[in-house]
């Protein structure tokens, strides 16, 4: 999966399951912004494990602030699986 | 069996509302309802007037194979749409409804006047820090549970939602309701089953005259329809097997066989008279008088003479000052299930003496099915608008009443009759008990 079909996916997801409007999501949103607090973010990487097959690891939740952040950990972790 | 010999009713004088007592006036300023006869006071008021059972067929209970497939659902209903996506996903179904009902009431009493967009409910036009909450709720987040199961089950324990605590919890409808409002004064959840929405009723007047608070938002909140809680009750023999809807809930009808499961909520603004005349809010009526008893019985049902119930009853007259000829109409807790109806019968001939026979009472849950936690919330908005309307309204469902009721049970059609001051019932799994006395 690359970059792009991974910020998709996670677009799709925040807009679907969790309301966010679709132009509010951008790189440099952070979930704080988009609504969403730190139960949310937990929330978040339960669907992503579900629908990605990717299980982000608790110690990894500290580094996303932004939906970029997240996407730079899911690519990281497909490298890692790969 | 050898039973204790029920104490006689304090005499008192000067019966009229307030008039024996020292407590200061506690007034209704706004009134919230979302039930199964209605969205809104006025669809409820109308729905309970016009008497047709509000029951139908559950598709989800007919999927699972339940024994009993008839309940009393809120309808008109879009959590996404009224509450925002992000409030909707976050909160169960119960505490929608109670935001739902808390928004109604609020808006009615003037709180939110100018309230900002981005927080339409939030109170406005008193000290937020001197606003309580007082909410009842006999099951909290069941449909939460009945979700969170089956992942944690298939899934494993790693899949559990983190929002599934604050989501069950059955204090997070008052904790919601006081992030909309801001309100920030006692925040308080009472469970006493199907008693818990007058319970809260109660608890709100008596920290209203302790001086602690000028305005509570008082209520009751249910949304427990799922298959495993109507298995088991079913399977207590709590529910009617009676598959028609118009007549599923009886109350007082011979051949009554349990209640109809239904959800919603009811929120009230109370404040002390006072608070409310400085302000110039609208009074709707009055929570006059609060009495609470236990059976100290059994755990599901209530001692044949309904002493327990005599006690709350007779506590909540002694609170109001009032005689028990005084009451004009009762609000019957009457679930249509056989052990109560005969039960509260006698408790109210008890409490009541000759002054029964000139005593009009409905049970309208005919109508609305058993709401539990939310009955005596919903039950107090229509005792209010009895007062108001001087109508009483019809006990739906009833068509031979059980020669055993020895009570003028409204039924067929509305009746017109001013009363002064209504009797309002709910009794709790548990064998806990609580009356409220509501006046104009």
């Amino acid at each position: 999966m690359t970059r792009t079909d991974i910020q998709a996916q996670l677009s799709g997801i925040l807009t679907d399951q969790f309301g966010v409007p679709a132009d509010e999501i951008t790189e440099d949103a952070t979930f704080e912004a988009l609504g969403l607090d730190s139960l949310d973010l937990v929330e978040v990487t339960l669907v992503i494990d579900e629908e990605l097959g990717i299980r982000i690891p608790d110690e990894k939740l500290g580094e996303i602030q932004t939906t970029g952040d997240a996407v730079t950990v899911l690519v990281d972790l497909t490298k890692v699986d790969a | 069996m050898q039973r204790d010999v029920l104490p006689e009713p304090t005499p008192r004088e000067g019966g009229d509302a307030g008039g024996a007592t020292t407590h200061p006036d506690v007034v209704v300023t706004g009134m919230g309802a979302i039930t199964p006869a209605g969205r809104g006071v006025a669809a409820t008021w109308a729905g309970v007037l016009a008497g047709k059972g509000a029951a139908s067929l559950d598709e989800s209970l007919v999927e699972a194979g339940s024994p009993v497939t008839l309940t009393a659902r809120v309808e008109d209903f879009d959590a996404d749409a009224e509450l925002g996506r992000g409030t909707s996903r976050r909160q169960d179904r119960f505490t929608q409804l109670a935001l739902l009902a808390a928004r109604e009431a609020v808006a009615q009493a003037g709180l939110n006047a100018d309230a900002p967009d981005e927080q339409p409910d939030a109170v406005t036009v008193v000290d937020r820090d001197r606003v309580g909450v007082l909410l009842g709720s006999g099951i909290g987040g069941a449909q939460t549970w009945d979700e969170t199961y089956p992942t944690y089950l298939e899934k494993g324990p790693g899949r559990v939602s983190p929002l599934f605590i604050p989501k069950m919890l059955s204090n997070t409808a008052a904790g919601a309701i006081a992030i909309a409002t801001g309100a920030r004064g006692p925040n308080l959840t009472v469970n006493t089953a199907c008693a818990a929405g007058a319970s809260a009723i109660g608890t709100a007047l008596q920290l209203l005259r302790s001086g602690a608070v000028d305005v509570v938002l008082a209520g009751g909140v249910e949304a427990g329809i799922t298959p495993l809680s109507v298995a088991a009750f079913a399977n207590m023999g709590a529910l009617s097997k009676n598959d028609d809807p118009t007549t599923a809930s009886r109350p007082f009808d011979v051949d009554r066989d349990g209640f109809v499961m239904g959800e919603g909520a009811a929120v009230l603004v109370l404040e002390r008279a006072d608070h409310a005349a400085a302000r110039g809010a609208e009074v709707l009526g009055r929570v006059a008088g609060y009495g609470a008893s236990a059976d100290a019985h059994h755990a599901t049902a209530p001692p044949e003479d309904g002493a327990g119930a005599v006690l709350a009853m007779r506590r909540a007259l002694e609170d109001a000052g009032l005689e028990p000829t005084a009451i004009g109409h009762v609000n019957a807790h009457g679930t249509s299930t056989p052990l109560n109806d005969a039960a509260e019968s006698k408790a109210l001939r008890t409490v009541l003496g000759d002054h029964t026979d000139t005593v009009a009472v409905a049970s309208t849950k005919g109508v609305t099915g058993h709401l539990l936690g939310a009955a005596g919330a919903v039950e107090a908005v229509i005792a209010l608008q009895v007062l108001r309307e001087g109508v009483v309204p019809p006990t739906a469902g009833l068509r031979t009443q059980d020669p055993d009721i020895d009570l003028d049970v409204v039924h067929g059609e509305p009746r017109e009759l001013q009363v002064g001051a209504v009797l309002s019932n709910s009794f709790g799994f548990g064998g806990q008990n609580a009356a409220l006395v509501l006046t104009r």
